[in-house]
């Protein structure tokens, strides 16, 4: 058997990707007639489900770099990938709906960097606002790259074609119905992934013999690499020493550099999910979001990770015959999830398939766009450029925001594609930019002594950090440069990830003090009453004693708590 | 307001059930082969056409 590396559609594949591009178009011109405001289009007028804003909240990150990344993970690291989910996201996503929802919701501010400008200053908001839209609107761009490639190597589509295509289907269903649409398209992606990837998985697993034959085959993938039998199907049990497992990291810079510092970042901070719950129709939905979104949340290992897992014991035990090997000789991971669709999926669930991975592209890409546009016309445009116009032109401003940010993306698709190390940079960049912010949050939200000065210096000292210590910390087999170690290798790392995650640890600490100290330096220059609404101490605790029991956000926050502990006992 | 998503979400998978029972009810020995012996083509579609027929009787029922 050789390895594939192509995907032959068929009729029906064409005809079920068609339906489905025609779904995602006519849901825009359906929404185009609720878009009468800026509030509309921006925030969905508030009025989305808690079942609809969950699923988005849960997709809008599922891009297919997401569901490449976490099969060629899988493949690369094992179970321990899950850490990611159990240890990086659910914790996460219970606090944000727990503690952060009700200042996001309740403070009204239209976008997260507004809360940190109520909160603090203009100076913070400025920063996360501008550093925000040029992060995403990059990301937008890298995840079109990936896209265009991809498609290019599988079905031999056009590269030009597909940016053109996949940009323009994005453009006009965001244009037509902003927000809502971006959301109710994500929900749609969610179900297409369940349905294109739980018979792929399923068949995967039952070619491989099932689990407990699969953990067997996973000992030679782990012993062929020097590496305890088990290290492949154990979550917990090898991350008492970096260099006992191939993610190169042990259990204290997992937890608090991937669990806290980062997940906690991302998923309690990033526009791009929590502009989601901010399009909740009420309080009580918006802190359900990320609880509803948690739930499937924890089971997609079993969908994204576990292909993964299954590959890499079939290459190993075909002898390296059944993943197609990259340039430096190793198998290439991120072919896991096209080699598997291309292995069991015959015409028609191959449509389906393929469409999910299409479809979670595009999503992921739209959800960059919408976090972008909304942050450039009310974080930037209004807030500087002009202030005082009608709603109707900041409507108008969001639209023209949605088309020169899709080609911006454009623009960086194109960069990447000729520069990739202009790529790398930008992403280096970025990551020194959120390793801080949870740091900012946290002590904005619990600590109203918490100034202005001390937010702004703090984060900026943070990133600062975080630069600093790129430059003094190098990974194994890696030469100073881009890799870190440009100032002076002092700090050697089992592996890049382990040196970012303990970067991320470094540069929360640096934040977190600095906040601390410059804040007891200078003055308050918001008063308690300012700040109700804003600050956990000054703000009423929003009542659920009179709801189901399902729709209380502390009592399902603890059971989900309780669930992903379970998780992580039955695969430690 | 918005339309009900689920009225959406009910036609395509409908739509995508049908066509896949279609491609399952004519699937050729070599596809069965690939999905190692079973028809899943067919069996799946009936779980995605039950879950669109579902989803459009759920946003019916207001």
């Amino acid at each position: 058997m050789n390895p594939i590396s192509a995907i032959h559609l068929g009729p029906v594949d064409y005809g079920i990707l068609v339906v489905y591009f025609a779904f995602v178009l006519g849901i825009g011109f359906a929404l185009k007639r609720s878009m009468k405001g800026s509030g509309d289009f921006f925030l969905s007028g508030r009025s989305i489900p808690a079942w609809v804003t969950g699923l988005a909240f849960l997709s809008a990150n599922l891009g297919a770099q997401e569901v490449i990344g976490m099969a060629a993970s899988g493949a690369k690291y094992g179970l321990m990938t899950s850490h990611f989910y159990w240890v990086g996201a659910i914790p996460a996503m219970v606090f944000l709906a727990i503690f952060m929802m009700p200042f996001y919701y309740g403070s009204k501010a239209r976008s997260v960097p507004e809360y940190l400008k109520l909160r603090f200053d203009e100076k913070t908001r400025g920063f996360n606002a501008i550093s925000f839209a040029v992060m995403t609107i990059f990301s937008s761009g890298i995840s079109l790259h990936a896209l265009a490639k991809l498609l290019e190597t599988l079905v031999h589509w056009n590269y030009w074609t597909c940016i053109t295509v996949s940009a323009l289907i994005v453009l006009v269903y965001i244009f037509l119905g902003g927000l809502t649409s971006a959301i109710y398209n994500e929900v749609l992606q969610f179900f297409m992934i369940v349905m294109g990837f739980a018979p792929l998985v399923y068949l995967a697993l039952q070619d491989a013999g099932g689990w407990t034959v699969l953990k067997e085959k996973l000992i030679p993938v782990a012993t062929a690499q020097g590496f305890a039998p088990g290290t492949w199907s154990q979550s917990w049990a090898h991350l008492g020493n970096p260099v006992e497992n191939p993610m190169g990291v042990g259990w204290f810079g997992m937890v608090m550099g991937l669990g806290f510092v980062l997940s906690f970042g991302y998923w309690c901070t990033d526009f791009l999910v929590v502009q989601r719950a901010m399009a909740a129709d009420s309080m009580s939905s918006a802190r359900r979001t990320p609880l509803i979104a948690a739930i499937p949340k924890m089971l997609f290992p079993a969908l994204v990770i576990l292909p993964g897992m299954i590959a890499i014991a079939l290459h190993q035990q075909s002898g390296g015959m059944f993943l197609p090997t990259a340039a430096d000789g190793t198998p290439d991971y991120n072919m896991v999830i096209p080699t598997l669709l291309a292995k069991y999926l015959p015409t028609g669930l191959l449509g389906i398939g393929f469409t999910a991975l299409m479809a979670s592209f595009m999503s992921g890409m739209a959800g960059n766009v919408t976090a972008f546009n909304t942050v450039w016309t009310y974080d930037i445009y209004q807030s500087y450029l002009a202030p005082n116009k009608t709603d109707a032109h900041y409507l108008w401003m969001g639209r023209f925001a949605t088309v020169f940010g899709i080609l911006i993306s454009i623009a960086a698709a194109f960069l990447a594609s000729q520069f990739n190390n202009i790529m790398d940079m930008l992403q280096l960049v970025f990551g020194f930019v959120n390793a801080p912010l949870f740091a900012t949050f946290l002590l904005g939200m619990f600590w109203r002594r918490t100034t202005g000065h001390g937010a702004f210096w703090g984060l900026l000292g943070g990133t600062l950090s975080a630069a600093i210590f790129h430059g003094l910390a190098l990974a194994k087999g890696c030469v100073p440069g881009i890799k870190g170690g440009w100032l002076h290798p002092m700090f050697p790392f089992q592996s890049e990830m382990g040196q970012n995650f303990w970067m991320a640890i470094v540069a929360w600490s640096a934040c977190f003090g600095l906040t601390v100290l410059i804040s007891l330096l200078t003055r308050r220059t918001k008063s308690d009453e300012e700040l109700k609404g804003l600050v956990y101490s000054l703000t009423p605790k929003p009542k659920s004693e009179d709801e189901a029991w399902y729709k209380r956000p502390v009592l399902v926050g603890v059971l989900v708590m309780i669930a992903v502990v379970i998780l992580n006992l039955l695969f430690l | 307001m918005n339309f009900d998503l689920r009225l959406p979400l009910g036609l395509i998978f409908t739509i995508y059930g049908i066509i896949l029972i279609g491609t399952g009810l004519t699937s050729t020995p070599e596809m069965i082969r690939q999905t190692l012996g079973q028809n899943i083509t067919l069996g799946w579609g009936v779980v995605q056409l039950l879950f669109g027929l579902a989803m459009l009787f759920l946003s019916r029922k207001k």
